[in-house]
């Protein structure tokens, strides 16, 4: 095949690839567009099977049987609710294969005993970079996620001029090497090393309820990495495809910075809390209302419309069958029942609204925090379920509060809100929440699933 | 700069900010999935592991591009897999009403 029209078609594959990505703006044709994503895929793969510098098929028929029997087993394996580990390692992954393909070609040129041109050297040398950081860096997340290590933020003295030293030292060896014949084989070694060591300790810091950001930073990471190989394999598809994936997730990683009212240096950089000062108010003198799963069952069957506020805890306690049931009772008898999502609900950008899709809860009753809130005020009955931060008022009337400015759900604005919680520890941030103790507010304390199992019981009867 | 690199970086800046386009539209009920289906379409890197792995640069490369191309293809198989079993469950409330 020629080499022009091989590009023709990789140009082809890049077209299905962003066609694939614009069906993802609907829910009703994004399982299409995964599926035209997939399909240019394969064409990519399959044309560069007929490329004229392929001689020998057996390693690249084994490395894909191998990887995608691995894939696949994953995929059909993984809970929902670890689906933020799970992208954790595809974008680590994603990272490893940049990094090894950067390593060969090197090595490939240091061979043949050629030099590489200028700009395929500083290419391949950032190539190393990215892909090294996003492998190490990835693993870290995956490990912090899947609490097989602590989730706190682990620092040592000097860590950022650790980090920004090592950062420079590899830029310069990229400069050595990409300019001089004679630099040593081990000045590449060397660059490999620091990049990896460098992912570990720029993500060991940031503590496990900031993976979300991470996760998506690393997203980003992964694409620009796969868009460096592109550069040293002078290849447009993949420089297409890598900026594509470079700039979903640099995006998404401002959007959960914005719902959580950090800026990214803060979260990259700053322990949270560190910096911001203890609320003034605290909850002496005030007294929560308590009440029991009889009465709160009564108000969700006379309801005639209800706000569901779905948080992290609901998932942990696998909690989201028992809520729709609840939901579909209280539609039965002529309420309406919304969701109301916060972009910080789950684990990563949109986790929530996946496990509540897993508990058969259509889509079109998950709404999205801007268009909710304005209908709070008209909605009898609000139903807290194991959120926390995201409903504390003090985001929008106490100054003094670390987490004024972030923007939240204004549960405390309906006509009722029923708040079921464990017991009254204070949420992530460590601070109170006036929405336990405000006028319209009850407290139903018990486990979730146990709960709302008793709520559609009780529901039921009424 | 040789012509090559600069058309490549002009199609690198392109496509950045058609991603940022595309992306900005994407509602947030979906964001986990895109992220996935960013992992699949960022295993496109399986490309130039194939050319390492294949090209018989020696046993060291095939070693090396082996391995690449596991990494890439768990990205692009596993990406592409996990998307659509999540994106099956998304479904719209039952327009007859009636339950």
């Amino acid at each position: 095949m020629s080499p022009t029209l091989v590009r023709l078609i990789y140009l082809g594959a890049a077209v299905l690839f962003i066609t694939g990505l614009k069906q993802l703006q609907s829910p009703e044709t994004a399982r299409q567009g995964n599926r035209i994503s997939a399909i240019g895929m394969l064409v990519a793969i399959i044309v560069t099977l007929l490329d004229q510098h392929i001689v020998g098929y057996g390693t690249i028929a084994a490395g894909m049987v191998v990887g995608s029997a691995l894939g696949l087993w994953l995929a059909y394996t993984v809970k929902m609710t670890s689906m933020p580990q799970m992208v954790a390692l595809l974008n680590g992954f994603g990272g490893g294969a940049s990094l090894l393909v950067a390593i060969a070609e090197f090595l490939h040129a240091r061979h043949d005993g050629v030099m590489q041109p200028v700009d395929v050297a500083i290419s391949t040398h950032l190539g190393v970079l990215i892909g090294a950081v996003t492998l190490t860096g990835s693993l870290i997340a995956w490990a912090k996620l899947q609490e097989v290590m602590s989730g706190k933020p682990i620092v040592f003295p000097m860590q950022k001029t650790f980090n920004g030293t090592m950062l420079v030292v590899v830029l310069v060896l990229t400069g050595w090497l990409a300019t001089s014949g004679t630099a040593p084989d081990g000045a590449f070694w060397a660059i490999v090393t620091i990049s990896l060591v460098l992912g570990v300790t720029l993500v060991i810091p940031i503590g496990g309820a900031d993976m979300p950001v991470v996760i998506s930073l690393l997203n980003s990471y992964s694409g620009i990495a796969g868009a460096m190989t592109g550069f040293i394999i002078q290849n447009e598809v993949l420089v297409v495809s890598g900026a594509l994936v470079g700039s979903s997730g640099i995006i998404l990683s401002q959007m959960m910075c914005k719902a959580m009212n950090r800026s990214l240096a803060n979260v990259l950089f700053g322990a949270f809390g560190a910096a911001a000062g203890k609320s003034t108010r605290t909850s002496a003198g005030l007294a929560v209302k308590e009440t029991n799963v009889e009465e709160a069952a009564l108000q969700l069957a006379y309801a005639q419309s209800v706000i569901v506020v779905p948080g992290y805890g609901l998932a942990v306690a696998q909690a989201q069958h028992q809520v729709r049931e609840l939901t579909e009772l209280v539609e039965k008898r002529g309420g309406t029942v919304k969701f109301a999502i916060h972009p910080v609900a789950g684990r990563m950008p949109g986790h929530m609204n996946v496990l509540l899709a897993e508990a058969n809860v259509p889509y079109d009753k998950l709404v999205d925090m801007d268009d909710i809130n304005p209908e709070f005020e008209r909605t009898d009955v609000c139903l807290v379920i194991g959120a926390n931060d995201v409903v504390n008022p003090a985001a929008r009337t106490d100054p003094s509060s670390p987490i004024f400015g972030m923007p939240i759900l204004n549960a405390d604005l309906a006509k009722r809100c029923i708040v079921m919680k464990r017991g009254m520890s204070a949420g992530f941030a460590g601070i109170e929440n006036e929405l336990f103790y405000g006028d319209r507010t009850q407290m139903l304390f018990g486990d979730a699933k146990g709960t709302l199992t008793k709520l559609v019981a009780e529901v039921k009867q009424v | 700069m040789t012509e090559s690199l600069i058309s490549m970086i002009v199609v690198f800046v392109l496509a950045t900010y058609l991603g940022a386009a595309l992306i900005g539209r994407v509602p947030p009920t979906l964001h986990t999935p895109l992220m996935s289906g960013a992992n699949a379409v960022s295993g496109i890197t399986v490309v130039g592991a194939m050319l390492v792995a294949g090209a018989g640069f020696g046993w060291l490369s095939s070693v090396l591009g082996f391995l690449a191309i596991v990494f890439a293809m768990m990205n692009v198989a596993g990406g592409y897999a996990v998307t659509d079993r999540m994106l099956e469950m998304f479904k719209k409330s039952p327009t007859g009403g009636a339950k």
